[in-house]
């Protein structure tokens, strides 16, 4: 049996599965301490069921914890930056893109030095080991034990930022450093942002890891647990604690998993309805399908593979508005029509609306009154106009088809999984849809879809087709990108190949192409 | 003469990608580099050609190469002051200024980062209007002025100088030292007095590229039908929206071509765009017809955000609004045509101005 586990900001959800299906969950509200909420959740699974802790095979964490540290400037350890590049890259020096508080908070401790390579693999310049040891001296100095290294084209060749780690280590014993290479892809910003975050997150890492372990040891789990990560797939406790940045869009990723797992559906659109906005994204073979743009997160650019997902303004506590008002919103309605969201009463739905006692005109209330759902005091909305409850229902549905429909990839009428707590929002039928699916168990498809979870690996770099038929850069790409699953711990007869991306490169000679491939496999059961 | 400081980057960047018709590199590093030139030493003062004196000598400067290297390897910045030095010292008179060639894409910035580092002004026009793949494909060529002598430095410190018989021999030779340098340059060429730009320059683009990214960030911010802002705001015309089908990419002599079949929607239902592009934009045709080819410019933008989508970010799935805008004049001349119309780039079509069939 699996746990799975959802730490968003408002909510922890916890789900406990036998195979295929759900044998109990539950939602609690997300604690300071993110570890008394899980421990609480995971109690409440494991005596419902009341299944033998000993059956456990492993717990699955999904959480925004780290993102919501960078995001809100906490408890973020001050970073040292070596880049290797001399003499290029020197006018944009490590986080020159960043926002100035973040910055001073990291401590802007950055050095360039000679090394980094060309696209197609030659030196920019000799690695000077010197160079690197007076850096490491200054950092080790500075009292700083987080380094993040980068390189240029280190997805290419990685070999200038390990030579510079152990030199880093041979002076900082303890140093924690994140190599650039080890999680980011080509665009050397980006990816260097991403490195440092990732190691100025490593000590609250550690300590929330560790929290997790300790809430599982206090209910006497003695499974492994698992820490989802941004594409969907596991990694382990240990491989979590040293690469936090991996979980930072794990939260949506999750729900659209589970939203796959629940429907048994591997290519589909899925409208996760919350409080206060929706969430719509695309399910390709199981996945998410990844945004194609740089995403920030909390004022920094970095290239991480996130989920394409585009939100509206509706959700279960969205407010409605008389006709008549100025639209607030491009998709709040038109002109003279209703309008619903995308102001929200939010967490406060179960205080605020009308069914709930309060007295707010709120999405949930029209629902009810609908008669399609039983929450709350129906009483309370029974004098609602009907034309008006039909409106709203007819303009909630309207929404979310123009949003669906702007998610999907072909005219063709694509299946559509209904999600998340506010899913009752949803009456008819969506335009373009060829079924409406609202699985069971459907608020907590975030935990299901941690549950879940497989691992994965990436190979993403440039091949010189002049050298290796396009084939047998395929197959080597599909190579490395199977290694690195494996290396994650999935199990190498269940690897299969989920994406392969090329790119030809505009200039380049040789007919240069760059390859992105992922693989995926099922974790080894412990 | 005004200036341009840290404030106006954000809008010059976002308008220049839009005149970057889906190419000319993404503007982020070069308006990086800009930034921090600005902020280390000083605000850049940009003239308009009135302002200056007929014999102030004029040297561009530009990056040349793969825009997806320089994400990953980006200048030293020393290289774009060492060309744009070694041209002046060649030709042996003092410089004026540095402009922009290409005020579509990233160079739209990047003379900037050579003009606050050197304290010289900037000329408020380019050789272009948009964006070319190709460095001969200038309104200077037109003019007869040559692209030489030609320098162009890597950050190592080297820099290669050459004289040619004509701006196609130079894009030859410098298009494989370019390779040598490691797929990215940074080049300056093509100087010229103030009073031969009058003739052969496109003025006011810096300027315009600015206004239009203005345009494009309010009406974003204020979800005002932001395509529509853009189309009046660059005096183009709403050819086609649709949702992007089938994207087919091949790299042929270096160049990353390739059509994207863009389905109608709205008004437009039914109908079928293909849209042809070598690294930018260059030719779109509905239900089989060339309807607007180079060089005119033709501006991919997401149907609700007005954000300009680039050759690379085409993708199944996207609704695109195409929006044509008519090129400078000076490209309509035959031989302007004959550098850089629909046959230069193997379409078996007569140029038509956008204006004729859509005005």
């Amino acid at each position: 049996m699996r746990i799975g586990v959802d730490v968003g900001g408002t909510n922890t959800d916890a789900v406990l599965m036998d195979g295929a299906s759900v044998v109990s969950s539950t939602k609690t509200p997300t604690t300071a301490n993110v570890s008394e909420g899980i421990a609480k959740a995971l109690r409440t699974v494991i005596e419902d069921s009341g299944i033998n802790r000993a059956t456990i095979d492993g717990v699955m964490i999904g959480t925004t914890h780290f993102t919501n540290a960078v995001v809100e400037r906490k408890h973020l350890t001050p970073t040292a930056c070596i880049r290797l590049g001399l003499p290029a890259t020197v006018c944009l020096p490590p986080m020159v893109d960043w926002p100035d508080d973040l910055r001073d908070m990291v401590g802007g401790n950055s050095h360039l030095a000679h090394g980094g390579h060309e696209f197609d693999g030659r030196e920019i310049s000799d690695f000077q080991p010197d160079e690197v040891r007076e850096i490491a001296t200054k950092i080790r100095d500075a009292g700083l034990n987080a380094v993040a290294i980068s390189s240029v084209f280190s997805p290419v060749n990685a070999t200038f930022e390990e030579q510079s780690a152990e030199i880093v280590r041979s002076l900082i014993p303890d140093a924690n450093i994140t190599l650039s290479s080890e999680i980011g892809r080509i665009g050397l910003l980006e990816r260097e942002n991403a490195a440092i975050m990732n190691s100025c997150l490593r000590q609250l890492a550690a300590r929330t890891v560790d929290g997790f372990k300790a809430a599982l040891d206090e209910l006497q789990i003695s499974a492994p647990f698992y820490i989802s990560q941004n594409d969907g797939t596991l990694m382990n406790a240990d491989f979590a604690k040293e690469y936090p940045v991996l979980t930072f869009a794990s939260g949506p990723t999750n729900s659209m998993r589970g939203a796959a797992f629940l429907s048994g559906l591997r290519d589909a659109i899925v409208v996760d309805v919350g409080g206060t906005t929706t969430d719509i994204g695309v399910l390709q073979h199981g996945f998410p399908r990844v945004a194609a743009l740089a995403v920030d997160i909390g004022g920094v650019r970095t290239n991480f593979r996130m989920p394409d997902t585009y939100s509206i303004g509706l959700g279960g506590g969205s407010l409605i508005s008389p006709p008549g008002a100025a639209s607030p919103h491009r998709n709040g309605g038109t002109e003279g029509g209703i309008k619903v969201g995308p102001r929200s009463v939010g967490y406060e739905l179960t205080e605020k609306a009308l069914v709930f006692g309060g007295d707010i005109l709120t999405a949930t209330d029209v629902i009810v009154a609908g008669g399609s759902q039983d929450i709350g005091d129906a009483s309370a909305v029974a004098a609602l106009d009907a034309d008006l409850i039909s409106a709203v229902q007819e303009r909630i549905m309207e929404m979310i088809a123009i949003a669906v429909d702007r998610m999907k990839t072909s005219a063709t009428p694509v299946p559509v999984i209904v999600v998340g707590g506010g899913s009752i929002l949803v009456t008819g039928e969506i335009e373009g849809a060829s079924e409406i699916i609202k699985p069971d168990h459907f608020p907590v498809a975030n935990a299901i879809g941690a549950a879940i979870a497989q691992v994965g690996g990436e190979c993403d770099r440039i091949f010189s087709l002049a050298e290796l038929s396009r084939d047998e850069a395929l197959d080597q790409a599909k190579g490395e990108a199977s290694d690195r699953a494996v290396n994650a711990g999935a199990d190498a007869g269940s690897i299969e190949i989920v994406d392969v991306e090329e790119v030809p490169l505009a200039y380049l000679p040789g007919n240069a192409t760059r390859i992105m491939v992922k693989a995926i496999g099922d974790l080894v059961e412990a | 003469m005004r200036i341009i400081d840290e404030s106006v980057l954000e809008d010059l960047a976002l308008g220049a990608a839009v005149l970057g018709t889906g190419g000319g590199g993404d503007p982020y590093i070069g308006k990086l580099m800009a930034r921090q030139a600005i902020r280390e030493y000083g605000p850049v003062e940009l003239y308009t050609l009135e302002e200056l004196n007929d014999d102030d000598l004029v040297v561009p400067t530009a990056m040349m190469g793969a825009p997806t290297v320089m994400v990953e390897k980006m200048p030293n910045g020393d290289d774009i002051v060492n060309a744009f030095q070694s041209v002046g010292k060649y030709i042996g008179k003092p410089v004026k200024a540095t402009m922009s060639i290409e005020a579509g894409g990233l160079n739209s910035v990047v003379p900037i980062y050579c003009a606050a580092r050197l304290r010289v002004p900037m000329v408020d026009c380019d050789g272009m209007g948009r964006a070319f793949p190709e460095l001969q494909m200038v309104t200077h060529t037109i003019h007869g002025i040559s692209s030489t002598p030609f320098a162009m430095s890597d950050e190592r410190g080297n820099t290669v100088l050459m004289e040619t018989i004509s701006n196609l021999w130079t894009e030859t030779f410098a298009r494989s030292v370019t390779v040598n340098m490691g797929a990215m340059a940074m080049i300056a060429l093509y100087a010229a007095t103030a009073a031969e730009l009058r003739e052969a320059a496109i003025p006011g683009t810096i300027t315009l590229a600015e206004e239009i990214g203005k345009v494009v960030r309010r009406a974003r911010l204020e979800e005002d039908e932001p395509v529509e802002t853009i189309r009046e705001a660059v005096g183009g015309y709403l050819i086609f929206k649709g949702k992007i089908g089938d994207v087919e990419r091949r790299t042929e002599a270096g160049f990353a071509k390739g059509d994207a079949h863009i389905e109608g929607i709205d008004e437009y239902a039914g109908q079928i765009l293909q849209l042809s592009f070598q690294n930018e934009h260059l030719a779109a045709r509905i239900n089989g017809e060339f309807k607007v080819t180079v060089p005119d410019l033709l501006a991919v933008l997401d149907v609700d955000t007005g954000e300009p989508i680039t050759t690379e970010g085409l993708r199944y799935g996207f609704r695109v609004a195409i929006i044509a805008i008519p090129c400078a004049e000076k490209w309509r001349s035959p031989k302007g045509l004959e550098i850089v119309g629909p046959a230069y780039f193997g379409y078996d079509t007569d140029y038509v101005p956008v204006e004729e069939r859509y005005g």
